[in-house]
């Protein structure tokens, strides 16, 4: 069983689905979306199995996959998972299962709607399995650039009015449409990876020209002036991705855009790229500088949470609530991994599964909400409750998650952050932070008393609107019951993030000590 | 034995958690209504034994653990029970007016849905689990965790019915101002870990005892977990949650908002009164904060025209009464009163709750000589008041004796002639109610019947009316009751448990002090030989005024109540904490958000556009260099071509 | 006379023709100052080739020339097809190549 190779069959899978669907299914919906569904669940179940399976006592990179491509310039394809990756990839897998179910019901071009998505969620494994910096970077591309596509295409446009100083410019270049959201994505996250080209290929000539492996760059100390501008780049870059402030812009757009199944894997999952380049590469290759960094990662992470959080406030429409939202909870895995510390770090990339799994389950509700009454502006709507009961007891679920109330995987995130927060090198990012939980309660409680509470809306295209249905439930259910299971076990979690963490803050462990004698 | 003890504490905490799972989970059970409350009802039932064997056999300190949220160095957090005479005193508290609550309200909405009475238990299963593990907490991440899922519950159910738009914003509002509260406990949490490096309250108390708990920061830490503490148990200035949280179910108030969960933060204080104790700057503030809310409260209800409304700031009242006792430094005294009144509480909300059930509105001046058509419900609701009162040998007589001795003990004059005020002003409001609602003119009964044929529809029952007398009804549909009746055995059978429950302790602990509940007391304090004949005639007053007013109509009500001037204003106008917290939200909070969200789209994007539009324009200027006409590139090779001759030469 | 003087001359002619074919708005004009400063540079290989006393130098010219025939009759049937296409001959009108 172990002779298999399962992180090329994770990484692959989607894509032979997409290539099947391309080449054998034309005219054939229901076919297309039958073989998504074994090609993500292929992924889904290698993925449970290697979670399951990955030793936790041993602990290091596991489920090795070597094979050399250009061994002049020391590039390999060289797959490995850890258990902060272990983790990440069983959070692709949930959701893009989910996300398979939630966009069941897209009509136009769902071939080419369901191959871009797959070949998408192979980009997204390979990051997340790749050891080798070359590959992870082709792998991070594939991961970006069907995106532009499918929200071009399968987006919705949105209604922004042009206004203040800017407004002749926001005007010209067509806010809210969902050609500028695809554009606008598409063009950020490009500008972003060119930083991480540079960084990656500064790093592989300084360390000789030989080899793009991870495992051997760890073991080279940089000269620490190249660590810090080398960090910058890793971290704006792979920053982008994770909507730091303020080159967070495109996130609210893109995912407003975007069609269901994209917002969830986009704000579910690849956001979750950004930060896990972050600590992977930025926090793993570079200690010197992340030591270095710190302050800044955790200021901007406090920024995010607030900013983002008052920003949410502010909406009006549906959909940017929870992209807000989002950038909110993107500050609170920056700013756990900044704060170095061993529960920080571990909240940090524990919250970001939860986030991936509660906003992919927020998105996949507002599709539906939006599909059934083609509508998403909040003060419009009314007491959906009664007519959506499923929906809105879904929706309330992700909601508490998202203000981190306990029982639900939000909680011991949030929690395990303000931890590490409070005994970090700057105690005072603990405010900002529970402040943010706070203003979370105040947005996410005022959206859902909206929607789904009060009086029945007069609005006649309200009056009927049926429940959730058949593989709608399916992605519901899958991931309410994963928001809570982990929320009540978080264990399950921590226990093979912990082995990744641990390793990663010994390496800085001298460092710090080091900073602060001086 | 302890191992019994812990056992059956966590049978009695797992069976809720059980139901919840079930009635959460199937769904066509719950959606058949009945038998889900049946569910619900049997493992509450089995709970409450459960409960008060463990409280039997409750005598060592005994706890149980499991790994809750692994670390490198061991595990950082734990779940488990902590059981010793307080918390299994708590736990039987909780489970019996659990149990009675939810048998209570299968006759009180028995006009529900099916569906939405399956809703409503699985709720209440949800409580009752939440608030025993809240109660069993061993470390303040399990209590925090529990904590925050009785605030859930509470919003859960005061929304229940969630159509209804004052339900929605009480909800809301209950839930935001609790969190207020919880941010400060989560902070405090946080900063105590630190601080000690454990949750673990017997580690933690092991500490404080041998001293080795640095005192520096801890009064921030104290005050931060107080804080938590003053949102759920509604404190001044976050007490305005707590009224509103009326607009629930009448059970759903006797239980969460009355008995038990408002309390939570009381029992929080006393399970960490060896951690107050070290900063003695915090228990001052809680005694002053106590007695200035039981006093606003005190005041707000006696001005109040809706039955559930007196009761609620009655409840805040008495939450001030025991944060003083706690505050003063002896929370035993304060527990002690939490649990009596939990009590008599229930059984006033309850009675209350049959009365609106009978007349089908929450009006006092709707009600009146109802002890003819009603009178075990007048007789039980006069129980319950007498107790609230502090008359011997009714439920809370030695309690708020205790409270009002520890108090002056502690050296606080001010806050204890406060309390003395507030426990005349308790037997005032309490007797105003019993008066307007049970006795004087019987005239407005068919009035009573009209109103409750319009509230049938409770969506329609009222709409944005906020201030108070224009609560209108529970939004219980009691339409097709002709005359105000006792309410049916499936409700009068809690009432009456609690009523001989309540003055069986009351009766008891008088004659023998309250051992019973809180064991052996290391200090009992020693209260002044005058305090109870004083206490006693200070309540015989505020009962007697309220007879003259009310009653004979010696003192005219009008009169008395515009002789307070600008106090009454102040008072209808709910000293205008709620207008100002609304004005913090509105205003000020949902104004700067909008202008964040205002600058993330217009300013921050802005710039952004600007540079997209600068990069495209620019790209048009410089296009015109291309004007196509091969002559022009001649031109441009040629002058190239000698720009590098010339520089070629230069260098010569 | 040295061999300054033809280079001189070379240098006139080129000249010349570079002057032609960015002034001219006729494209004939234009293909005839191309030919003058292809012929410019013949002089200037002879020339070499003369005082150098190489025969490589010779050679050359006569490649060019014979190139140069090709080369402007093509050009013409180019201007001849442009003057087809679009009815005119003037460059001025030729902004094809316009970004």
């Amino acid at each position: 069983m172990s002779g298999l190779p399962f992180l090329s069959i994770i990484t692959w899978a989607p894509f032979v689905s997409a290539v099947v669907i391309m080449f054998c299914a034309r005219h054939r919906p229901l076919l297309v979306r039958w073989t998504a569904t074994i090609g993500t669940g292929i992924s889904l179940l290698a993925s449970l199995w290697v979670y399951w399976a990955y030793d936790r006592v041993s602990a290091g990179f596991q489920f090795q996959e070597t094979f050399a491509l250009v061994p002049s310039l020391g590039i390999s394809y060289f797959l490995a998972l850890d258990g902060m990756s272990a983790l990440m990839v069983l959070l692709t897998s949930i959701i893009i299962f989910a996300g398979v179910f939630a966009s069941w019901t897209v009509k136009q071009r769902s071939q080419e709607f369901y191959a871009l998505l797959l070949i998408l969620v192979t980009g997204v494994y390979g990051v997340f399995v790749s050891l080798d910096l070359f590959v992870l970077f082709l792998f991070y591309e594939i991961a970006v650039l069907p995106m532009y596509l499918l929200i071009g295409i399968w987006g919705s446009s949105g209604e922004v009015r042009p206004q203040g100083i800017f407004g002749r410019a926001m005007g010209w270049t067509g806010v809210g449409t969902k050609e500028y959201a695809a554009m606008k994505l598409t063009l950020y996250l490009l500008f972003g990876s060119a930083f991480i080209l540079v960084g990656i290929l500064a790093l592989f000539v300084a360390a000789g020209s030989r080899t793009f492996s991870f495992l051997e760059l760890q073991s080279i100390r940089f000269d620490p002036s190249l660590q810090s501008w080398v960090f910058l780049a890793f971290y704006v870059g792979f920053g982008i991705l994770a909507a730091i402030w303020p080159l967070h812009t495109w996130s609210p757009d893109g995912h407003a855009s975007a069609p269901t199944a994209v917002s969830m894997l986009h704000a579910g999952v690849l956001m979750k790229l950004g930060a896990y380049g972050v600590v992977r590469v930025g926090m793993g290759l570079l200690p010197e500088a992340t030591v270095q960094w710190a302050w800044l990662v955790g200021l901007i992470g406090c920024i995010n949470i607030v900013y983002g959080a008052l920003s949410a406030m502010a909406q009006t429409d549906l959909k940017y609530v929870i992209a807000y939202s989002s950038v909110s909870h993107m500050g609170v895995v920056m700013l756990g991994a900044a704060t170095l510390t061993e529960h920080g770090l571990n909240g940090s990339v524990f919250q970001m599964f939860a986030h991936g799994i509660m906003t992919g389950l927020f998105f996949a509700l507002v599709g539906l909400v939006y599909e059934k009454a083609h509508s998403r502006a909040i003060l419009k709507m009314g007491g959906f409750g009664t007519m959506m009961p499923g929906i809105a007891t879904a929706f309330t679920i992700g909601g508490l998650s998202s203000l981190g109330l306990p029982a639900t995987a939000g909680f011991v995130a949030e929690f395990l952050t303000f931890l590490g927060a409070w005994s970090s090198a700057h105690p005072w990012w603990l405010f900002p932070g529970v402040f943010g939980a706070f203003i979370t309660s105040l947005y996410v409680l005022r959206v859902t008393r909206y929607i789904f509470w009060g009086p029945k809306s007069d609005d006649p295209h309200f009056a009927h609107l049926p429940d959730a249905q058949g593989t709608e439930w399916a992605a519901l259910g899958i991931l309410v019951f994963v928001l809570v299971l982990f929320g009540v076990a978080p264990g399950l979690a921590i226990g093979p993030i912990d082995t990744a963490t641990v390793p990663l803050l010994e390496r800085l462990a001298p460092l710090m000590s080091a900073a602060r004698t001086r | 034995m302890m191992a019994d003890v812990t056992a059956l504490a966590l049978v009695a905490l797992l069976l809720p958690a059980v139901s919840f799972l079930i009635l959460a989970v199937v769904v066509p059970l719950r959606r058949l209504g009945r038998p889900a409350a049946y569910v619900s009802l049997l493992c509450a039932g089995g709970a409450l034994a459960a409960a008060a064997l463990a409280w039997r056999g409750a005598a060592e300190r005994s706890r149980l653990v499991w790994d809750w949220i692994p670390a490198e160095a061991g595990p950082l957090a734990t779940i488990g029970v902590l059981v010793d005479h307080d918390s299994t005193s708590m736990l039987l508290l909780v489970a019996l007016v659990a149990f009675l609550v939810q048998l209570y309200s299968i006759g009180y909405l028995s006009d529900e849905l099916p569906y939405a009475l399956g809703r409503y238990y699985t709720y209440q299963s949800l409580f009752a689990f939440s608030m025993m593990a809240l109660v069993l907490a061993p470390n303040f991440v399990q209590l925090f965790i529990a904590w925050e899922l009785v605030g859930l519950s509470s919003y859960l159910l005061i929304g229940f019915w969630y159509h209804k738009p004052a339900a929605a914003r009480a909800a809301v509002k209950a839930f935001w101002t609790t969190k207020l509260g919880d941010v400060g406990l989560l902070i405090g949490i946080v900063m105590l870990w630190r601080h000690t490096g454990t949750f673990d309250l017997t580690e933690l108390q092991a500490m404080v005892n041998s001293g080795t708990v640095a005192a520096a920061g801890l009064s921030v830490m104290t005050f931060c977990i107080y804080l938590g503490a003053v949102g759920k148990s509604a404190q001044f200035p976050l007490h305005i949650w707590l009224p509103d949280a009326m607009e629930g179910p009448t059970p759903v108030s006797a239980l969460i908002h009355a008995a038990t969960m408002v309390t939570a933060g009381v029992y929080l204080l006393h399970r960490t009164s060896w951690l107050f104790a070290l900063t003695p700057e915090v228990l001052a503030i809680v005694v002053w904060i106590g007695a200035l809310t039981a006093l606003l409260a005190a005041v707000l209800a006696c001005v109040q025209d809706d039955i559930k409304r007196v009761l609620a700031y009655s409840t805040v009242s008495q939450l001030g009464y025991m944060m003083a006792a706690i505050g003063a430094g002896f929370s035993a005294a304060g527990f002690f009163h939490l649990l009596t009144h939990g009590l008599f509480k229930a059984l006033l909300f309850l009675g209350a709750g049959a009365v609106i059930h009978a007349v089908g509105s929450n009006d006092l001046s709707r009600m009146g000589g109802l002890v003819k058509r009603m009178p075990q419900t007048a007789v039980l609701f006069i129980i319950g008041s007498l107790a609230l009162a502090g008359i011997p040998f009714f439920g809370g007589f030695l309690s708020k004796e205790d409270v009002l001795g520890t108090v002056w003990e502690g050296g606080h004059v001010v806050p204890f002639a406060i309390l003395m005020l507030v426990a005349f002003l308790t037997a005032f409001y309490m007797f105003r109610v019993v008066f307007l609602a049970f006795f004087g003119a019987e005239a407005l009964v068919a009035h009573a019947h009209a109103a409750a044929a319009s509230s049938a529809d409770h969506a329609s029952a009222h709409g944005a009316g906020h201030g108070p007398g224009s609560h209108g009804s529970d939004g219980h549909a009691a339409g097709g009751h002709g005359i105000p009746h006792d309410p049916p055995a499936v409700m009068r059978l809690p009432l009456w448990i609690l009523a001989v429950l309540s003055t069986m302790t009351g009766a008891y602990v008088t004659v023998s002090g309250p051992e019973l509940f809180l064991g052996h007391l290391e200090h009992e304090p020693t209260s002044p030989a005058w305090l109870m004949p004083a206490a006693v005639a200070v309540a015989g007053a505020g009962i007697a005024l309220a007879w003259l007013t009310y009653q004979r109509a010696v003192l005219d009500a009008e009169r008395l109540a515009s002789s307070m001037g600008v106090l009454r204003t102040a008072a209808l106008a709910k000293f205008w904490m709620d207008d100002a917290f609304e004005a913090v939200y509105y205003r000020v909070f949902l104004g700067f958000s909008r202008m964040v969200g205002w600058l993330d789209r217009y300013i921050v994007d802005g710039v952004l556009n600007v540079v997209s539009e600068w990069t495209v324009v620019g790209g048009d200027k410089l296009r015109a260099m291309q004007t196509g006409r091969a002559q022009d590139y001649v031109v441009a090779v040629g002058a190239g071509l000698l720009a590098m001759l010339i520089w070629i030469g230069w260098g010569r | 006379m040295g061999l300054q003087a033809y280079l001189v001359l070379s240098a006139v002619v080129f000249c010349l023709g570079l002057f032609g074919v960015i002034t001219r708005r006729n494209t004939i004009g234009i293909l005839l100052g191309v030919e003058l400063m292809l012929n410019a540079v013949n002089i200037n290989l002879v020339a070499f080739g003369r005082f150098r006393g190489d025969l490589a130098g010779l050679v050359f010219p006569v490649f060019a020339i014979a190139i140069t025939v090709a080369e402007a009759a093509l050009g013409l049937a180019i201007v001849i097809l442009l003057f087809r296409v679009r009815r005119t001959v003037m460059a001025d009108h030729l902004d094809l190549l316009r970004g």
